[in-house]
């Protein structure tokens, strides 16, 4: 039995995983259809699974929606500022190096104003968990452009369209020395939890994108319509290729249907971690 | 005996995290020796002039005695590298200049508001902008109490000598853990790279005291991270302690939780002000000369307390009635002292000389209706004992 | 491979009502259609999801509508029949 079911108490409004959230604290602010929440709870299963103390788990933030998750969860959790969670976390890690940090954390945040510190963070190989919440905008101030955004997509600061190149974020990852890179949708739950996983137990740097809808500033601005529906457009044209190696030719094209959307664990490599 | 009998590495071979005894120091070092000294746990910074040598020095010094010294990307990420370590409970420390203290101002705000204590050793050059990076400059005092956005309080030290560079590094992390706050060490080119004697006291004799901890073991009752005792301080936790605390820059709850409301936001940011103001008694260091008959007191720090020192030393051998206030912690502000010595009615007029335009005599402009002379550089060179003289004799 | 001898297992569907905010995500994705909206509204004033009638023993305990629940408002035991035992 595992730890998750010795919890469930039927009949009662709690969910078995409670006890590794700050439940006192929901329903979050999250959206409806937001896909936050379901990476919130993937964290939480991989906690459960990873068979360490609760206590030996750290979570760190930045700012956003994204940066709500570190509210969320029931572990010593910092809500930083906005693209800094990993410097932060960072400290956290090499000053104690026997606790298992992961930094969750949005697209804008960790790759905008984050960027510089995403591939130094990558580079040193510092032993951190990161989960990269790509929902291809900034959601918390109302569905801005950033550097995830597809080329064609609307956002209120591109209201023609966003005509930069998106980032392509697991092979920025790799390019920058992580030694585990993966992208899931919040679809493919058991598979990014088992990646979650998989980087709780790897010394290093391991960079996780998951890609999840955010129906009320980039759903709506461009007709992809609510969470669910955007869900769909993972569900159909996601392509699963474990190991891929091609990753320069792994970027995400949302708008355009006939594209399909490479997911999978792609990178899984040793190297000596930083001060760990 | 058939063992082969490796003979022990001789004593002076081991780092020594206090180095006892009288030194011949540079005040950047010094800055980095009283950081060893107050156990030190974590460094991160980024090179920049004239702050460097304290990077050079502890990157030498301390991980050959367990610490860790990182070399960030920027001084964003080194102010929040420190952060994070004090929050896992580093004594952590970065240095910079005027251009990274700037940078640094962000993640000054969120420490300040998670009251995670921190020191950053700021050796100030001539401003704004690169400015002259190799020559002196005071005019980061401002930007030590204001520089991020909103109201928060914090302590400043200014030091005058590399002897103070060591002592007051010491005391800065005592202060930051005392009060859970950032504490600056205002150094200025012309001491961060003086070499004069530094006498580093035997471990005993070094003041140290610690971070208020939780009262109570992990795994009872939530802890409060942010519920302050009668000091107005909260007991902090750190991670890893399995308190599950919570940690963020918005507005928040006792327990830690963010609290989006006009009361709680005011309630907070009066304490995170009131708990250095309040405390401000204990806090505030100043020394002076001849304040008790004086008719003109010069109110100084940093590198330009030395000329005044010895303008005002020169005055009175001429029979001047002069007197000399130099602050230690430029923040808080010794405003009950000079209204003390305003109230004594024989104070005519001070001198406030500074390598900046002005920025610490508008403080005493703000206390005062007598006239505040001023001698101000902008940078680069700082005021010489005569021309801080000649105003006295004025 | 005998699969007479396969079981599937059985589950029961538990909804904390108040927490749902009616994305959808369960009842598009639950492989045996066990879900459906409630005429009711929480709280929130959100539809939550029931069982469907007639769905009562169609639940097969996979999970899915608990783990991709971005809400924890959803999740899942395993029902245990009286012969499964072994003692």
């Amino acid at each position: 039995m595992s730890v998750i079911e010795e919890t469930i108490q039927p009949g009662v409004n709690i969910h078995p995983i409670d006890k590794l959230l700050r439940a006192d604290r929901l329903p979050h602010i999250l959206c409806p259809g937001c896909g936050i929440g379901t990476v919130i709870h993937g964290y939480a299963h991989a906690i459960a699974a990873s068979g360490l103390d609760e206590d030996q788990h750290v979570c760190v933030s930045g700012i956003g929606c994204s940066g709500r998750a570190a509210g969320y969860v029931n572990v010593d959790s910092y809500h930083s500022t906005h693209g800094r969670a990993l410097p932060f976390a960072l400290g956290i890690a090499v000053h104690k190096p026997e606790l298992n940090v992961t930094v969750i954390s949005g697209d804008g945040d960790l790759t905008a104003i984050g960027g510089n510190h995403l591939i130094h963070a990558a580079r040193r190989n510092v032993n951190l968990n990161v989960i990269c919440i790509n929902n291809f905008n900034y959601g918390m101030t109302g569905g801005q452009v950033g550097p995830t955004t597809p080329i064609g997509a609307k956002g209120t600061t591109a209201p023609q369209g966003a005509v930069e190149q998106p980032f392509n974020l697991p092979y920025l990852a790799k390019a920058t020395g992580a030694i585990f890179v993966a992208r899931w949708t919040i679809l493919h739950v058991r598979e990014f939890q088992d990646a979650v996983l998989r980087s709780m137990q790897k010394k290093g740097f391991c960079f996780i994108e998951v890609l999840a809808p955010c129906p009320t500033s980039f759903g709506r601005a461009n007709k992809i319509g609510d969470g669910a529906h955007e869900v769909e457009i993972y569900r159909e044209r996601c392509r699963v290729e474990n190991g891929a190696t091609n990753l320069e030719e792994l970027d995400i094209d949302l708008i355009d249907e006939s594209k399909s959307i490479t997911v999978g664990n792609f990178v899984d490599v040793e190297r000596e971690p930083f001060l760990a | 005996m058939g063992t082969n009998a490796v003979a022990a590495k001789p004593q002076a071979d081991q780092e020594s995290r206090i180095r006892t005894g009288n030194h011949f120091m540079l005040g950047d070092h010094a800055c980095a020796e009283g950081a060893l000294a107050a156990d030190l746990d974590f460094f991160a910074g980024y090179p920049i002039t004239p702050s460097t040598e304290i990077a050079e020095h502890l990157a030498r010094r301390l991980p050959a005695l367990g610490g860790r010294f990182v070399q960030m990307e920027d001084e964003l990420g080194s102010m929040a590298a420190i952060i994070g370590a004090s929050a896992a409970g580093a004594r952590s420390l970065t240095a910079t200049s005027g251009p990274g203290f700037s940078l640094m101002m962000e993640n000054i705000g969120l420490a300040a508001m998670m009251e995670i204590p921190c020191v950053v050793a700021d050796v100030q050059r001539a401003s704004p902008s690169t400015g002259l990076p190799t020559m002196v400059g005071q005019s980061d005092i401002l930007q030590a109490r204001w520089g991020s956005h909103g109201d928060y309080g914090i302590i400043a030290y200014c030091p005058a000598s590399p002897q103070e560079c060591f002592d007051l590094t010491v005391r800065a992390f005592n202060a930051a853990d005392q009060y859970r706050v950032p504490v600056f060490i205002m150094m200025d080119e012309v001491i961060g790279h003086m070499t004069e004697r530094v006498i580093i006291p035997a471990a005993n004799d070094l003041p140290m005291s610690h971070r208020k901890g939780p009262r109570t073991a992990p795994g009872g009752e939530p802890f409060f991270s942010f519920a302050p005792d009668e000091d107005l301080v909260p007991p902090i936790a750190h991670a890893g302690e399995g308190y599950k605390v919570h940690m963020t820059g918005l507005t928040h709850d006792e327990r830690g939780y963010p609290a989006l409301d006009p009361e709680t936001h005011d309630k907070l940011i009066n304490r995170l002000v009131d708990k250095i103001r309040l405390n401000a008694s204990d806090i505030v260091m100043y020394d002076e000369i001849g304040v008790d008959d004086a008719d003109t007191i010069v109110i100084s720090f940093g590198c330009t307390a030395r000329s005044a020192r010895h303008a005002v030393n020169q005055a009175r051998d001429e029979r001047m009635k002069c007197g000399l206030l130099r602050l230690i912690t430029v923040w808080p502000f010794p405003e009950t002292r000079i209204r003390e010595l305003i109230k004594r009615g024989n104070v005519k007029r001070f001198i406030v000389p500074e390598v900046n335009l002005g920025q610490l005599r508008r403080e005493v402009e703000r206390l005062t209706d007598l006239p505040v002379l001023r001698l101000n550089h902008a940078g680069g060179t700082m005021p010489v004992p005569d021309a801080i003289l000649e105003l006295i004799r004025s | 491979m005998d699969l007479s001898l396969a079981q599937v297992p059985q589950g029961r569907v538990h909804v904390i009502a108040e927490r749902c905010k009616q994305c959808n995500f369960c009842i598009d994705y639950c492989p045996t259609d066990v879900l459906m909206y409630s005429d009711d509204i929480n709280a929130k004033g959100y539809h939550y999801p029931i069982v469907a009638a007639g769905k009562e023993t169609a639940c097969i305990h996979c999970r899915f509508c608990d783990l991709i629940c971005p809400e924890l408002a959803i999740y899942t035991t395993e029902v245990t029949t009286e012969t499964s035992g072994g003692d």
